[in-house]
C-alpha cells in the first residue's frame, strides 16, 4: 500500500437536483502534486469546499493520512493538517499581512485563545510569520493593510496563511485567479518553491501552467471525476479533448 | 514607512511592538480625567455618571468595535449586574468591592448563558434576537416587583464606606474617585485583551468569518470568551451604578440604555478603545448641557449629532482624528 495523503470513497453531494459530487474517489500520494481541472460547474470548488469540511457530504468518507476525517469540523482539519487558500481573495482586510500571518501562526501553535499576555510578547510566532511572507516576497509590504496590497500580493498572502497553518496536505482553488497570464508564472513560482513534503492539489485553468507544475491531472465534469493520469495521458485522452479542450477554455 | 524601514534591518517584532505601545496621549488623557476634582467639583456625580458610560460602551466595543458583533441589549448586562449590586447589598452585604465583582461576576454568567444562542446566529437574526432578550429581561424585572421593586426602582441600598474608611458622599467625591480606579483598571484589562492573540482573533473575525475555520481558528469557542468578558466589563458599569447611586432603576434594563450606549461609541469611533470613552463625555456633556437650556428636544439635538457624524466622519469622532493626524504627519 502507497503512501496516500488524502483520499476519498463514494463522495456524494446533490444541491436538490442538481448533482455537485457524484461518487468521487481519489488518492493523492504523499509529497504529489495534482491538478484538478474541468469546465466550469465541474464541481471543482466543492470537491475543496467538502474536502475541507465547508460543505457536509450527503454520503461517502474523506481521509486525511489513514484517518476518517469526514464528520470533523473545518477548523479540526486544518489543525491536523488539510489547509486550502480560496478562489476568491478572503483576507483579512484591515489587518496587515504581518498581523494576519502571525494569527495563522498563533492558531497552528493553539495561543491564539491567549488574552492575557500581549501579542509582542509572542515572538517566534511573529518572526515565523515574517519569515513565511519573506519567502513569499511580501516582507517589504508586510506593515501595510490587506485592501492596499496589489491584487498579485493579495493571492500570495492567500498562499501565505495557508502555509502558516503548516498543512499536509495544500488545496489551492485557482491561486493565480484573476492574475494576468504573464503574471501568474510569478506566481506558480511561489508554489513550485512549497516544500516537497506537503500534499499539493490546485485547480487551474491555464492548461500551460497545468502541465508544467502538475504530475497528475484528475479532470472533472459534472460532478464526477470523468478520468485521472499524466498530463501525456490527459493530453491524449478523447473524452477529454470532447468534453474540456473542446471547450473554450484558453 | 516602508521606505524607511527597508534600508535597516526590520525587525517585525518592532512593529508589533510598537502598535500596542502605551502612548503620551494617553497618559494625558487619564490625567486629564482627575481634573473634575479641581476644575469643576461641583459636577463629580456627573462625572461618575460618564466614567460608568464610558465602561459600559468600552465593553460593548469588544463585541461591536473588535468582534464585528452587532448588539441591541447590552443593557441587559448592565442591568442585570446593577439589580444583583442592589439585592446584595440590601441583602445585608454592604461592602463595595466584594459586591462589585459578585454582580459582574452574575453579568458574566448571563452572558455566557446568552452567548449560547448568540454563537448560532449573525447579522440581522443577532440584532432582533439581542433586541428581543433586552425587552424580556425588562418585563421581567418589571413583573418581580416584590424584588426588584418594578416601576418603582430598587430603593433602600445600603452601602459600607471602601476599605472601611471612604462614606460615599453626598458630593460624589468618593463615588467619583471610586468609579474612575474601576474605569481605569478595567480599561488596562480590556486594553491588554485587544492586544493579545485573542484580540487580534476577535479582529480577524471581525475582517473575515469565513476565513477563520480556513486557519484553524474555532469561532464559536471564541465568541463564548468575548461574549463573558464584554458582559463581565457592563457589570462592572451596571454595578458601579447601583452602588454610587443607591439606587436601581429600572430603565437600567431598558432597550434606550442599549441604544444610548451604541451611540456613545460610534460617536467616539468604534474599535478603538478610547471611543467608547470620548462618547460617554460628549454624550453625557451635551445631555446635560442641552436638557437644561430644552429638556424636550435633546433628541434632537443628539438625532442631528448622530446624523452628522455618521455622514462626515463614518469612523467616529477618534477615526476622523486619526485620519486627520495622518494626513498630517504625510504633509510634513
Amino acid at each position: 500500500m502507497t503512501d496516500i495523503a488524502l483520499s476519498t470513497k463514494g463522495l456524494s453531494r446533490r444541491f436538490g437536483q442538481l448533482v455537485v459530487a457524484n461518487d468521487i474517489e481519489i488518492a493523492v500520494p504523499r509529497g504529489a502534486r495534482y491538478a484538478l481541472i474541468g469546465p466550469n460547474g465541474a464541481g471543482k470548488t466543492t470537491l475543496i469546499n467538502l474536502l475541507t469540511g465547508m460543505l457536509r457530504p450527503d454520503g461517502g468518507h474523506i481521509f486525511l493520512g489513514g484517518e476518517d476525517i469526514t464528520s470533523l469540523a473545518p477548523e479540526t482539519r486544518v489543525k491536523r493538517g488539510l489547509v486550502r487558500t480560496f478562489q476568491i481573495n478572503t483576507l483579512f482586510p484591515n489587518l496587515s499581512a504581518l498581523e494576519s500571518v502571525t494569527l495563522a501562526v498563533l492558531e497552528r501553535r493553539g495561543d491564539a485563545n491567549n488574552w492575557r499576555r500581549s501579542l509582542p510578547h509572542f515572538k517566534d510566532a511573529i518572526d515565523e510569520a515574517y519569515g513565511i511572507l519573506q519567502t513569499l516576497l511580501l516582507g517589504d509590504d508586510c506593515e501595510r493593510p490587506t485592501r492596499q496590497l496589489a491584487y498579485g500580493q493579495q493571492r500570495l498572502l492567500e498562499i501565505a496563511l495557508a502555509l502558516a497553518s503548516r498543512p499536509k496536505v495544500l488545496l489551492l482553488d485557482e491561486p493565480a485567479a484573476g492574475v494576468p497570464k504573464e503574471e501568474s508564472g510569478e506566481l506558480f513560482k511561489a508554489v513550485t518553491g512549497i516544500s516537497s513534503d506537503i500534499t499539493v492539489l490546485f485547480i487551474e485553468h491555464d492548461m500551460d501552467v497545468v502541465f508544467r507544475f502538475a504530475a497528475r491531472i484528475i479532470v472533472m465534469v459534472a460532478g464526477g471525476i470523468l478520468v485521472e493520469g499524466t498530463p501525456a495521458e490527459i493530453a491524449a485522452d478523447e473524452r477529454v479533448r470532447e468534453v474540456y479542450l473542446g471547450s473554450h477554455h484558453g | 514607512m516602508t521606505m524607511q524601514t527597508a534600508g535597516a534591518a526590520f525587525n517585525p517584532q518592532q512593529v508589533l511592538r510598537a502598535q500596542v505601545r502605551w502612548r503620551l496621549i494617553e497618559t494625558i488623557f487619564w490625567a486629564a480625567t482627575l481634573l473634575p476634582f479641581v476644575l469643576t467639583p461641583n459636577y463629580l456625580v456627573l462625572c461618575s455618571q460618564i466614567a460608568i458610560a464610558a465602561l459600559f460602551a468600552l465593553s460593548l466595543d469588544l463585541l461591536v468595535g473588535y468582534s464585528g458583533i452587532v448588539s441591541l441589549g447590552h443593557a441587559v448586562y448592565y442591568g442585570v449586574a446593577a439589580y444583583s449590586a442592589g439585592l446584595i447589598a440590601k441583602a445585608g452585604w454592604g461592602e463595595p468591592l466584594t459586591g462589585l465583582i459578585m454582580a459582574s461576576l452574575i453579568a458574566a454568567a448571563v452572558g455566557f448563558l446568552a452567548s449560547l444562542i448568540m454563537v448560532r446566529i449573525t447579522h440581522f437574526a443577532l440584532i432582533m434576537v439581542t433586541l428581543g432578550l433586552c425587552l424580556l429581561m425588562y418585563e421581567v424585572a418589571n413583573q418581580l416587583h416584590d424584588i426588584t421593586g418594578g416601576d418603582d426602582g430598587l430603593q433602600g441600598i445600603r452601602m459600607w464606606p471602601i476599605f472601611d474608611m471612604f462614606r460615599f458622599d453626598l458630593y460624589g467625591r468618593t463615588a467619583y474617585v471610586y468609579t474612575l480606579i474601576a474605569l481605569f483598571i478595567s480599561f488596562l484589562a480590556v486594553r491588554r485583551v485587544v492586544n493579545s492573540p485573542f484580540g487580534l482573533s476577535l479582529r480577524g473575525m471581525r475582517e473575515n468569518a469565513r476565513r477563520m475555520p480556513a486557519i484553524g481558528a474555532p469561532m464559536r469557542a471564541r465568541l463564548h470568551v468575548v461574549y463573558v468578558i464584554s458582559a463581565f466589563f457592563a457589570g462592572v458599569a451596571g454595578a458601579l451604578s447601583a452602588q454610587t447611586t443607591q439606587f436601581v432603576a429600572l430603565d437600567a434594563l431598558s432597550f434606550q440604555r442599549s441604544a444610548e450606549v451604541l451611540v456613545m461609541l460610534v460617536l467616539g469611533g468604534a474599535g478603538r478603545l478610547y471611543g467608547g470613552l470620548i462618547g460617554a463625555i460628549i454624550f453625557i456633556v451635551a445631555r446635560d448641557q442641552l436638557a437644561d437650556m430644552n429638556p424636550q428636544y435633546w433628541y434632537f439635538w443628539l438625532g442631528l449629532l448622530l446624523v452628522v457624524v455618521i455622514i462626515f466622519l463614518p469612523n467616529g469622532i477618534l477615526g476622523g482624528l486619526a485620519r486627520l493626524v495622518s494626513r498630517k504627519g504625510r504633509l510634513s
